[in-house]
């Protein structure tokens, strides 16, 4: 018995390292004090009706927002350690399985698990705000994408303490991620936690085109639309034709597993290269699908905090639209050195290059709206101006990598690493950074600490330069990613050295925004009017944080920029007709979601563990919760007219 | 606006019929799903009693899957059903552009064999 059980464990947990250890000894404290705090407080039933079962958008997108933060905490600490063990030649501190399985890790969580939700955060928290509708249009839906991106990410986060981390890289390329290369758990956990986490990102995808297409307030034609709204649907649009073939991609990758198919193998028929093909012509709209959203972020701040109209609104507008469908033809260019015919490297890379003009056209756009504006450096703006020079070296990078017959001497070295992380470091991390910065007081009603977020600002960008432009020589000079040690004959140990420091700044970047934010929860500006940046878009018309429907009255829109324009008029003397209130028709709150989504996670868990008892019950409380939603027919109420007019006192004063 | 959002959770096929659009009758689906077995059935007979030569075989699997992809099209996602703006043609377009792209773009891709041996 006791064998049995001691047996059990070796192999359900993951043993051995004492780094391990130590992270079992904090899980389980930091669960304990969780349960504790809820308990001594009586906060559980609190955390079920306010937040586990909301469809209410505002909380669904902080709620994505502090599941971001954590990963990237997470991804974070993985980079730390990784360059660490990279600072000087021939350090002993990870071994080199353990290295993998870090570098794994990092990867996809901090696309798939830290850019995707931080995106979905601030798609949730601005965009019906933004095209002025009571929230997204499939409600249910939303949440429902919520808890199977929070119970994916939280299965593949698991896998470190249980079962065994994958360690085949970010996109487990066959044959190392088949049985052959990968007989552990690991492998199963990635494709699980992908899977059930991309069924809520499609879905996501989805609600947003409709919510955009059909939900905008009366008067807001397409081509009055805020453009982070346009960069959203131009996102969801990427989203909806490429997380399909993700999907099935994996689907294949573990049929190859579990039933012993031949999609990949080097044995009966398959094709490993293949794989390769497939995944990237996800992988690459994917890096599309999260830097559109923060250009849209940067387009909003700059108009913003230039108090001008964006300039050349249509052809950003058109820029977006563009590379949402280039993004689509381009996904060579991730394995040139694979030995396609010279045709084929040759067309990808005039596609790759053809996508550089509207980001190109972007960048001019931005600048001439600042051109004679004048300008505020408050926090979002100055993320902004971080972003600007950090892109165009990125990019340009991006071209020199795109150029076929170079790559072959970039493929894979820390140029790549180097350049990769300057467009998602300085293109999608500073936008969101910036985005939340500047949506932060209207979802909670404060702003956050200047000072704190300015040392935070140059924590990160000091640190962002010293950590990666070492990395673009050591490519350079030889040095292949994913390398977990090296000797001193390489001649690499000073820009190793200074990378690692660099990392450490951003490290102590990221605690200012932790301290930042708890600084500002007590003593944050407090946010009166809830148009604290004198914003231009609709958003900024109402209270922060805005009551549960959002809008008293449905707004009607005539211009670009409409509450820009309102506030002129009001100036003028011209008030607008304010209609009667009108009850608003609300949809209720769901567990089903939470519930739903807790028994994917079974199924995840049940088919990584080959526990087919698991897989059945979760099956069956799928179905059970797809039956029950069938046939519940209350889902929605009516806010009655007086309570509207309450809340509206409470929130604006006596003016409304 | 966020009426139309709520309804389109509660209405169901007991009264799904007093809004504007339609959204197919129990005839339709039933055709659609019946269409969708026999295009599913045809290829598997013919894979598991090797019915057919080896570029038969996969002209019909090919036939079959194009003509399922069709049917759901048709009778489960109310292609023809659009009034308005025309979202359903755009997306419709888009998508068929995407998947030549991925199919044609990845048979030119793997077949870098047939240069190089």
């Amino acid at each position: 018995m006791w064998d049995s059980i001691k047996e059990f464990a070796a192999d359900f947990f993951v043993t051995g390292d004492p780094l391990i250890y130590g992270a079992d000894v904090s899980i389980a404290l930091v669960s304990i004090a969780i349960v504790f705090v809820l308990t001594y407080f009586k906060k559980w039933k609190w955390l079920w009706r306010e937040w586990l079962t909301t469809v209410d958008h505002k909380k669904i997108g902080i709620m994505y927002l502090i599941a971001s933060l954590l990963m990237l905490f997470r991804g974070g600490v993985d980079a730390i350690l990784m360059r660490m063990q990279l600072a000087l030649p021939d350090v002993e501190f990870l071994q080199a399985d353990h290295y993998n399985a870090i570098f794994t890790t990092h990867g996809t969580i901090m696309i798939l698990f830290m850019a995707m939700p931080m995106m979905f955060a601030l798609f949730n928290m601005v965009v019906p705000l933004q095209i002025g509708a009571r929230d997204v249009a499939f409600p249910f839906l939303n949440a429902l994408s919520f808890w199977m991106f929070l119970f994916g990410a939280m299965l593949l986060n698991i896998s470190f303490v249980i079962g065994g981390s994958p360690d085949a890289g970010w996109l487990s390329y066959p044959p190392l991620s088949e049985l052959s290369g990968s007989p552990g758990r690991g492998q199963d956990f990635y494709i699980w936690g992908i899977q059930i986490s991309g069924i809520g990102s499609l879905a996501t995808g989805i609600n947003f085109i409709v919510t955009i297409l059909k939900m905008r307030a009366p008067g807001m034609k397409l081509m009055k639309m805020p453009l982070f709204s346009w960069s959203v649907l131009s996102a969801s649009i990427t989203i909806l034709f490429a997380f399909p073939i993700l999907t099935v991609t994996l689907a294949l990758l573990f049929l190859d597993r579990y039933f012993g198919a031949h999609f990949f193998t080097l044995d009966g028929g398959g094709m490993s290269m293949l794989y390769v093909n497939l995944i990237w012509m996800w992988g690459h709209p994917e890096v599309y699908i999260v830097v559109l959203p923060a250009f849209g972020i940067f387009s909003e701040i700059v108009a913003t905090f230039s108090r001008k109209t964006v300039f050349g609104y249509n052809s950003m507008v058109f820029a977006m639209m563009v590379i949402s469908v280039l993004s689509f033809f381009t996904w060579v260019h991730h394995f040139y050195t694979m030995g396609s015919s010279a045709d084929v490297n040759a067309f990808f890379a005039i596609t790759t290059m053809a996508i550089s003009i509207p980001t190109g056209v972007k960048i001019f756009n931005w600048l001439f709206t600042m051109y004679r504006g004048r300008i505020k450096f408050d926090l979002p703006m100055l993320w902004t101006m971080g972003f600007i020079p950090c892109f165009l070296v990125g990019g340009a990078t991006g071209v020199m990598l795109a150029v076929a017959p170079a790559n072959f001497q970039y493929h894979n070295s820390y140029f790549l690493v180097a350049h990769f992380h300057q467009v998602l470091i300085g293109g999608v991390v500073f936008g969101y950074l910036a985005g939340i910065y500047y949506w932060w007081p209207k979802l909670f009603g404060f702003k956050l600490d200047e000072k704190r977020g300015r040392w935070g600002f140059w924590f990160w960008n000091i640190g962002f330069y010293l950590c990666f432009f070492p990395q673009y020589f050591l490519g350079l000079d030889g040095m292949t990613r994913r390398v977990y040690t090296y000797g001193w004959d390489r001649g690499w140990a000073a820009l190793n050295f200074a990378s690692t420091a660099g990392a450490f700044l951003m490290g102590v970047g990221f605690i200012f925004q932790v301290w930042q934010i708890a600084y500002s929860v007590r003593k944050g500006e407090r946010d009166k009017t809830g148009d604290i940046w004198n914003g231009r878009t609709l958003e900024w018309s109402i209270p922060s944080p805005p009551p549960v429907y959002n809008f008293a009255r449905v707004p009607q829109v005539q211009h670009v920029d409409d509450w820009w324009r309102e506030k002129e008029d009001r100036e003028n003397g011209i008030v607008r007709p304010q209609p009667e209130l009108e009850p608003i028709h609300m949809p209720k709150n769901s567990g089903i979601p939470f519930i739903m989504s807790s028994f994917w996670f079974l199924i995840g868990f049940g088919f990584t563990f080959d526990w087919i008892w698991l897989v059945i019950i979760g099956f069956l409380g799928v179905f059970g919760s797809m039956y029950a939603r069938s046939f519940t027919y209350d889902v929605d109420y009516y806010i009655p007219v007086d309570e509207i007019k309450k809340t509206e006192q409470k929130l604006r004063g006596a003016t409304t | 606006m966020s009426q139309h959002s709520a309804d389109n959770h509660s209405h169901d096929h007991g009264h799904g019929h007093h809004e504007e659009e339609a959204h197919g009758s129990i005839k339709s689906y039933t055709m659609g799903f019946i269409l969708s077995l026999i295009l599913t059935v045809i290829p598997m007979v013919i894979v598991f009693n090797d019915l057919m030569g080896r570029t038969g075989t996969l002209a019909v699997i090919l036939i079959t899957a194009v003509a399922q992809l069709f049917v759901q099209m048709w009778f489960f996602m109310h292609i023809r059903d659009e009034k308005g703006p025309r979202y359903n043609l755009m997306a419709l377009s888009l998508g068929i552009l995407l998947v030549i792209t991925i199919i044609a773009g990845s048979v030119w891709i793997m077949s870098f064999n047939s240069y190089t041996q």
